[in-house]
């Protein structure tokens, strides 16, 4: 037992036990695993719960089902409940209707006698159960595979276009002088400050002129010379030695061969986070596609589940099984990208 | 090689290129089950034509409210769509005159189709009303046997309904005795029942009138006094629709004023958790209004075909596809021959059928300021100010004075701009 | 897969030859910029430019050739006020409200963000177990999206939720989260705090990462205390990543939009409507569509915003000169 507490507390230095920073730092480190994870683990439980279980306060940790039974004479499986007070006490009994506080009850052994019972007399039968159904019900209403590829399309092919022309751009304002260069980076620097929300009506209003509405171009063109990405990689390409450059143009590469084969190998991690971000940014984005896509077979993820939400009802029933699908192919990623994003992130904001 | 292939592929995947029927109608539809049924009712006009597929869309609430006007303005958009903002969206509309028998229109739809023209002198035909909505009270029938509490009659005012709702909600230990949603539109029928005008003699609206702040004023201190669920009206910023159905389906709320569309909702999700009933709108000095509403289905003029468009709404104007759209989508029908022929709703249960048929009966109390409200083409201007300012008042931002003094000045804002 | 591009590679070379060849190095430059700038200038520029057009119309069409020219009405009538710091006295009161609740929620906001980034850089900083984990922890959030994070909460504050579950079970009385105007500012603040808090960790990380350990090696042999050590050595060399830090946390905190639309609707009342909201809700939200209005209070968002920036660079530039 001691060797375990030992081994627990060892330090990676190795200089010995923990002392209490290091019980403040893993204190604070758990602290942030539970605010940061457990509000997405709450989301991902309740949406296998069934409607009248969400509804219930206060709400219970794991799903829990009431259980049912197919009783001769009904079309329905019935709910079964336990008696726990009254004339029936002890009995299982399925309900068939409930009037306010009387329900009408039947004994699965004996389906012909109806028996009248006061509702406060009786506990549901339940057990942990997960509602597959919220899901199936989605996947049902959903042509799942194909706002799948919308989605994935745009993600990848604008993800694709930005990195390239934006990487080409950076590159020209972090190692070249030419007259105008400041006046490109003042307005790459300036458009940061104007949110793409503003600009909603006009810039729908040009795509619309090139044609590209209700086509997935039109999602994926307006988006792709983003300031951020260009002023994000300028930073981290400034960074490069000149000497490397000139080196190379000694040898007479041309222009291009020292972006392609030099210049985007030496700027790895700066890419990574910018194709990271890209696809988050794309597979999130909301506003935008839901203003060029109007018609359903070319609609992205987002855009197909938030299609059924009414003028008049918000359904958590269905709203957090959706949440979860949005949400689970981003945490897939993650998963994977995971270093690189930690590793990437770090290696061009710091510059 | 084998990437170079899947490229192309995805190149000319059918997502990236406009696929060109040679007569596809776009129909662009909010409600999923109304659509299904819509969509499903094509089929027949598809038949008797052949060639032409109507494709339908079903978008969210926000979409056909705040994106297709934008669409529309650039001459983009579906061909056809089922819309709200009815008068707003007016010069975009196809006039289905020259295509369908007038008289047959008039003497179906009468009234509901002033409500897609522009003015007094406009005889257009510019959409189908494809079901008719009224606002109303729901009560949970159960909670009221249990605390004892009589039902108030049918000619109640809101006063008496708030004390009944209140013992009701004392008695069972329930949140809150009463909500309503949170919408201008929503509002507006109480507020009629209590003698508004909303417009004067000239017909120019003015929203605010001593009678309004006269009922805003009683809703103000209903939800500071705990009748109201203070959540729906406080709960939310700006126009932000929010509802109380989930409360009442709950059996959390004695009295939930909201509208005829919520029955099926109801139906489905209260099942037989307790009785509910529909108890309409409370009287006042005004009479006992709620307010019309519901959507229609109108035709877009820079489409191809206008004339098959045309010829779609015609088919689904008549007698049988239009009762078979009522009984279906369990709405109250716009269509005079079809409501006097009475609708037969099929599989309906008992609570939703009573239901039904008790907001039929609320029509004939509609006051004609409802109507004419509902037909104004500024209304859902109106409607997010009184939201607005009402909820200023609510969470006590300003008085209710100040809330309605700031509730002209931004109507008069709006008819400046709406009139450059 | 690299090798796969060569050919490709070869003929988009093709041009810049010709133009290094026949221009000079200088010219490729532009090249190399061409189909950035195309892009740019079409999608984001001329709307920005088309932005200008619509603050000085007025009226509620959306095709410019449909708007009557007001000249700087717009602007004019959004800045009538009696006195700024009273939004009741101004002629459009939302939008001081809006103003005054971003600059409330941006100083909250940033501030508190920046302090927690740093203080978990801090910490992940430390020799510890599972760093790439923890790591990981404190990012996830960022890459959910904005709506899914206001429903997260949501769920979690409503009514009959979590947080009321708990607090009942421990013996205290429920709080109506989002209906109590302070809390939900506070529960405003907090989840967009949630979400990007772990975006500026990993840059301080970095920053942090940056600073040579022999520094801190020497302030031990001199028995400094950890507080020293922070104070005097972290905190000068982490200057530099800190002014990024909070240039981005600025801009983006000013642009707060679709989580708190998504979480309160800017309620209760007017509480939690941030100034992104008010634009939106005007130009394009609700009815009337007041394009004009919303474009002007826009465009005043981005001066205020540059002017903001250049002030940060500016007091830094003078910072390290001195």
């Amino acid at each position: 037992m001691a060797r375990i507490v030992a081994f627990l507390t060892r330090t990676r230095a190795g200089k010995g036990r923990m002392d209490w920073t290091d019980w403040v730092t893993y204190g604070y480190l758990l602290f942030g695993i539970v605010l940061m994870f457990g509000p997405v683990a709450w989301l991902l439980l309740s949406s296998f719960k069934t409607g009248a279980e969400l509804e219930r306060f206060p709400p219970r940790l794991l799903p829990v089902a009431q259980d049912t039974l197919v009783v001769e004479s009904y079309d329905e499986p019935l709910p079964l409940f336990k008696m726990i007070a009254g004339d029936q006490e002890g009995r299982t009994l399925a309900q068939i209707r409930r009037v306010g506080l009387i329900a009408q009850m039947v004994d699965p052994a004996e389906p012909e006698t109806r028996l009248k019972v006061n509702v406060a007399d009786r506990e549901p039968i339940e057990r942990i159960a997960f509602a597959w159904n919220n899901y199936t019900d989605l996947f049902e209403r959903l042509n799942f595979p194909l706002y799948l590829w919308n989605s994935t399309a745009i993600t990848l092919t604008a993800t694709a276009i930005m990195l390239v022309i934006n990487s080409m751009a950076a590159f020209a304002l972090s190692k070249y002088k030419f007259r105008g260069k400041l006046t490109v980076l003042a307005l790459v620097i300036g458009t940061l400050m104007v949110p793409g929300t503003v600009l909603l009506v006009p810039t729908f209003l040009l795509v619309s002129q090139f044609g590209m509405v209700n086509t997935l171009w039109g999602v994926i063109i307006p988006g792709a010379a983003t300031p951020t990405g260009v002023f994000l990689l300028r930073q981290y390409m400034i960074t490069i030695p000149d000497e490397i450059l000139d080196a190379a143009r000694m040898d007479s590469a041309s222009e291009w061969k020292i972006f392609w084969r030099i210049i985007i190998p030496l700027s790895a991690p700066a890419i990574a986070v910018l194709a990271i971000l890209a696809i988050m940014w794309r597979w999130n984005d909301f506003l935008w596609p839901l203003i060029v896509l109007s018609e359903n077979d070319k609609f992205t993820l987002q855009l197909a589940l938030n299609s059924f939400q009414g003028e008049f009802l918000t359904d958590w029933e269905k709203l957090l099984p959706a949440t979860v699908l949005t949400l689970l192919p981003v945490a897939i990623v993650f998963m994977f990208l995971q270093k690189y994003i930690a590793t990437g992130i770090a290696s061009t904001g710091g510059k | 090689m084998k990437y170079t292939r899947l490229i192309g592929a995805f190149m000319l995947s059918a997502a990236f290129t406009a696929p060109a029927a040679a007569q596809e109608i776009r129909f662009m539809c909010n409600d999923e089950p109304f659509c299904k049924v819509l969509d499903d009712l094509f089929t027949g006009f598809e038949a008797e034509n052949p060639g032409v597929d109507v494709v339908t869309d079903i978008v969210s609430y926000d979409v056909v409210l705040k994106n297709l006007p934008v669409q529309l303005a650039a001459g983009e958009g579906p061909d056809m769509a089922r819309v709200t903002d009815l008068g707003g969206l007016n010069e975009y509309y196809i006039d289905l005159a020259p295509y369908v028998d007038r008289g047959y229109w008039e003497d179906s739809f009468g009234d509901t189709l002033d409500w897609y023209r522009v003015g007094a002198d406009d005889d257009g035909i510019y959409g189908m009303h494809g079901d008719f909505t009224i606002t109303g009270a729901y009560i949970n029938k159960t909670l009221f046997d249990q605390a004892g509490v009589e039902i108030p009659s049918a000619d109640a005012d809101w006063d008496t309904w708030a004390q009944a709702a209140t013992a009701v909600a004392e008695a069972t230990g329930i949140e809150a005795a009463m909500a309503m949603d949170r919408s201008g539109h929503r509002i507006a029928g109480p507020a009629i029942s209590y003698g508004a005008r909303i417009f004067d003699e000239n017909g120019e609206p003015i929203l605010v009138d001593d009678a309004f702040q006269e009922y805003v004023q009683k809703f103000v201190d209903w939800n500071n006094d705990g009748v109201m669920l203070r959540d729906v009206w406080a709960g939310a910023g700006g126009g932000s629709y929010r509802d109380a159905g989930a409360e009442f389906i709950n059996g959390t709320l004695a009295y939930l004023f909201s509208g005829s569309w919520q029955t099926l909702n109801f139906d489905q999700k209260i099942g037989d958790l307790f009785d509910w009933q529909v108890v309409g709108s409370p009287c006042g000095a005004g009479g006992c209004s709620g307010m019309p509403g519901g959507s229609g289905i109108v035709g877009f003029k820079h489409t191809k075909h206008p004339e098959l468009v045309a010829k779609l709404i015609d088919y689904l104007a008549q007698q049988d596809v239009y009762a078979e759209l009522t009984s279906r989508t369990r709405s109250v029908p716009a269509h005079y021959g079809v409501a006097a022929a009475g609708v037969d709703y099929q599989d309906v249960s008992a609570p939703a059928a009573a239901a039904l048929n008790a907001w039929g009966a609320q029509v004939e109390k509609l006051s004609p300021i409802a109507f004419a409200y509902q037909g104004y083409k500024n209304n859902r201007a109106m409607f997010n100010i009184t939201v607005q300012r009402v909820t200023q008042a609510v969470v006590g931002e300003y008085s209710v004075d100040e809330a309605m003094e700031r509730a002209r000045d931004d109507l008069a804002t709006v008819l400046a701009e709406t009139a450059k | 897969m690299l090798k796969l591009l060569n050919p490709i590679m070869r003929l988009v070379e093709i041009p810049f030859l010709l133009v290094q060849k026949r221009l000079g190095i200088g010219m490729t430059a532009w090249l190399f910029l061409a189909p950035n700038l195309a892009l740019f200038s079409l999608f984001t520029f001329l709307p920005i430019i088309l932005n200008f057009s619509y603050a000085t119309t007025g009226g509620e069409a959306i095709l410019l050739r449909d708007r009557p020219d007001v000249g700087f009405q717009n602007f004019g009538n959004l800045l009538e006020c009696e006195n700024v710091l009273d939004p009741s006295s101004c002629r459009n009161d939302l939008f001081w409200r809006a103003v005054w609740n971003t600059v409330w929620f941006v100083v909250f906001q940033v501030g508190i963000m920046v302090i927690a980034a740093l203080a978990t850089a801090i910490v992940l900083n430390r020799k510890i177990r599972a760093r790439g984990l923890f790591r990981g922890v404190f990012f996830f959030p960022v890459l959910l999206s904005p709506v899914v994070v206001a429903l997260i909460w949501k769920w979690i504050l409503q009514r009959n939720g979590l947080l009321n579950a708990g607090l009942e079970s421990l013996g205290f009385e429920t709080i109506n989260w989002l209906i109590e105007r302070h809390w939900a500012f506070f529960w405003s603040t907090f989840i967009s705090i949630w979400a990007h808090m772990g975006f500026y960790t990993l840059i301080l990380l970095a920053g942090l990462q940056a600073i040579p350990q022999d520094v801190y090696e020497a302030a031990l042999m001199d028995r400094a205390s950890p507080w020293r050590c922070f104070r005097r050595i972290t905190l000068p060399l982490l200057s530099p990543t800190l002014l990024v830090v909070l240039v981005l946390a600025l801009i983006k905190g000013v642009q707060t939009f679709d989580e708190i639309y998504a979480f309160t609707g800017g309620g209760p009342g007017s509480a939690t409507t941030l100034i992104m909201q008010f634009i939106y809700e005007t130009g394009f939200g609700v009815q009337p569509r007041l394009l004009g209005v919303a474009a002007a209070a826009a465009i005043m968002l981005a001066m205020v915003l540059i002017f903001l920036t250049a002030l940060q660079f500016w007091i830094n530039r003078k910072k390290v000169d001195g």
